[in-house]
């Protein structure tokens, strides 16, 4: 794998982390349970949206194959997308979109704010955009895992219930292969093993506060972030996403 | 026609509203970062607010619009994402207007100061998201009036 070949599986990895989120949390467009928290969830999707076309569009540059952003996410199939399997799950109830995102901020908060002393100044520079977002995001995420944990004794169980669930998802944040590698030997971006007890202590006191119990076993899901295997789920997701670009190619309005 | 100063045409972006809060200038809102012409063609960079804010494209049209209704003709825009945009950037005057529209200007403390319907101080959080993404819902506990609040990023 060519230096290149690396950086261009990097910013896929970056861009389609938040392409299907953003689409997963889009989903509660017009449904979510109260006016305010579909306002936020519709505003979170906004900001990894356009994450997404900066990651995206700087990987098509890199490629080097003619392909913008929205080539790379509406015409790609299944098994190139790079995301972590955390961010295809389902959205599930309020309660696991909010746990799932949580579980996402506390990583996306670590990682970028690493990526802004990356040695490329086109990562360095999108990275900087979007940590004050994510920053937002994860003081949001924290709360209402907070709210809802500490809560009721149903929002209490829902939310445990979504944290066993999703906590399997967690342990592919940190694993490391040699995309990672060559993009740590050259100063890009972080080496994910690096980066767990970080988010352990993270997790922990929120979820402390939450009144919630972390999992004790940490077997790890893996498989989408390196494209292996994704979850069942991915390929609906795309469907519906993808659904317009493919009934009418490089349709435009 | 003379190529018009650079003064000139920051003159002209200050009067292109924001497409979403219309009582403030682009100039206003911090987010047109440099004015410069290379030879024949003007280059206007813009910082975007918020990554996904979908307020960009209709900025961008607008601004091109307005210099070209001022005769110019080669425009370049060119996107710029760091220094990251911050609201640092509103001038004094786009924070007042911000108010007298009843938007609460952003504040360092995270949090309106007071209520920009009758200046209480006695408000509270609705929800960290508002109509947009640069702004979060807040209530005053006096007038019981629902208000904006630019977020302080």
């Amino acid at each position: 794998m060519t230096q290149q070949e690396a950086l261009f599986q990097f910013l896929l990895r970056m861009g389609d982390n938040t392409l299907i989120l953003g689409h997963r949390t889009s989903e509660w467009c017009g449904v979510a349970p109260v006016l305010e928290e579909d306002i936020a969830l519709a505003n979170t999707a906004l900001d990894f949206i356009g994450q997404t076309q900066f990651w995206l569009g700087y990987a098509g540059e890199v490629e080097g194959k003619g392909q913008d952003a929205d080539r790379l996410a509406f015409h790609r199939d299944a098994w190139d997308f790079r995301n972590l399997l955390l961010c295809e799950m389902p959205i599930g109830d309020f309660g696991q979109t909010i746990m799932r995102q949580f579980l996402f901020d506390a990583w996306h908060s670590i990682y970028i704010a690493r990526l802004l002393k990356s040695s490329d100044p086109r990562v360095s520079e999108i990275a900087e955009k979007a940590s004050k977002e994510v920053a937002y995001h994860l003081e949001r995420s924290a709360e209402t895992v907070v709210a809802l944990g500490d809560g009721t004794e149903e929002s209490h169980s829902r939310m445990q219930k979504a944290l066993d669930y999703l906590y399997p998802y967690v342990g592919e944040m940190f694993l490391a292969d040699d995309v990672d590698a060559a993009m740590v030997s050259a100063g890009i971006a972080p080496d994910p093993t690096a980066l767990r007890d970080e988010y352990d202590a993270l997790v922990q006191k929120v979820l402390d506060e939450a009144t919630l119990t972390v999992p004790g076993n940490r077997f790890a899901q893996k498989g989408g972030k390196n494209g292996a295997m994704h979850t069942e789920h991915l390929g609906h997701l795309l469907c519906s996403m993808q659904w317009l670009q493919r009934v009418y190619p490089d349709g435009n309005w | 026609m003379d190529q018009p100063t650079v003064k000139q045409v920051w003159e002209w972006l200050d009067a292109v509203p924001d497409p979403e809060i219309p009582v403030i200038s682009l100039v206003d809102l911090g987010i047109i970062r440099d004015v410069a012409w290379e030879e024949d063609t003007l280059t206007v960079t813009v910082t975007p607010t918020y990554s996904g804010c979908p307020a960009t494209s209709i900025i961008n049209l607008d601004i091109e619009t307005a210099l070209r209704d001022h005769g110019i003709k080669k425009v370049e825009l060119k996107r710029q994402l760091s220094p990251a945009w911050t609201t640092d950037w509103l001038t004094d005057r786009g924070k007042a207007r911000l108010e007298e529209y009843g938007i609460a200007p952003p504040q360092p403390a995270g949090g309106p100061e007071r209520c920009p319907h009758c200046g209480s101080k006695n408000v509270q959080k609705v929800s960290q998201f508002g109509s947009t993404p640069c702004k979060a819902h807040w209530r005053c506990t006096d007038c019981l009036e629902p208000f904006d609040y630019f977020k302080c990023i």
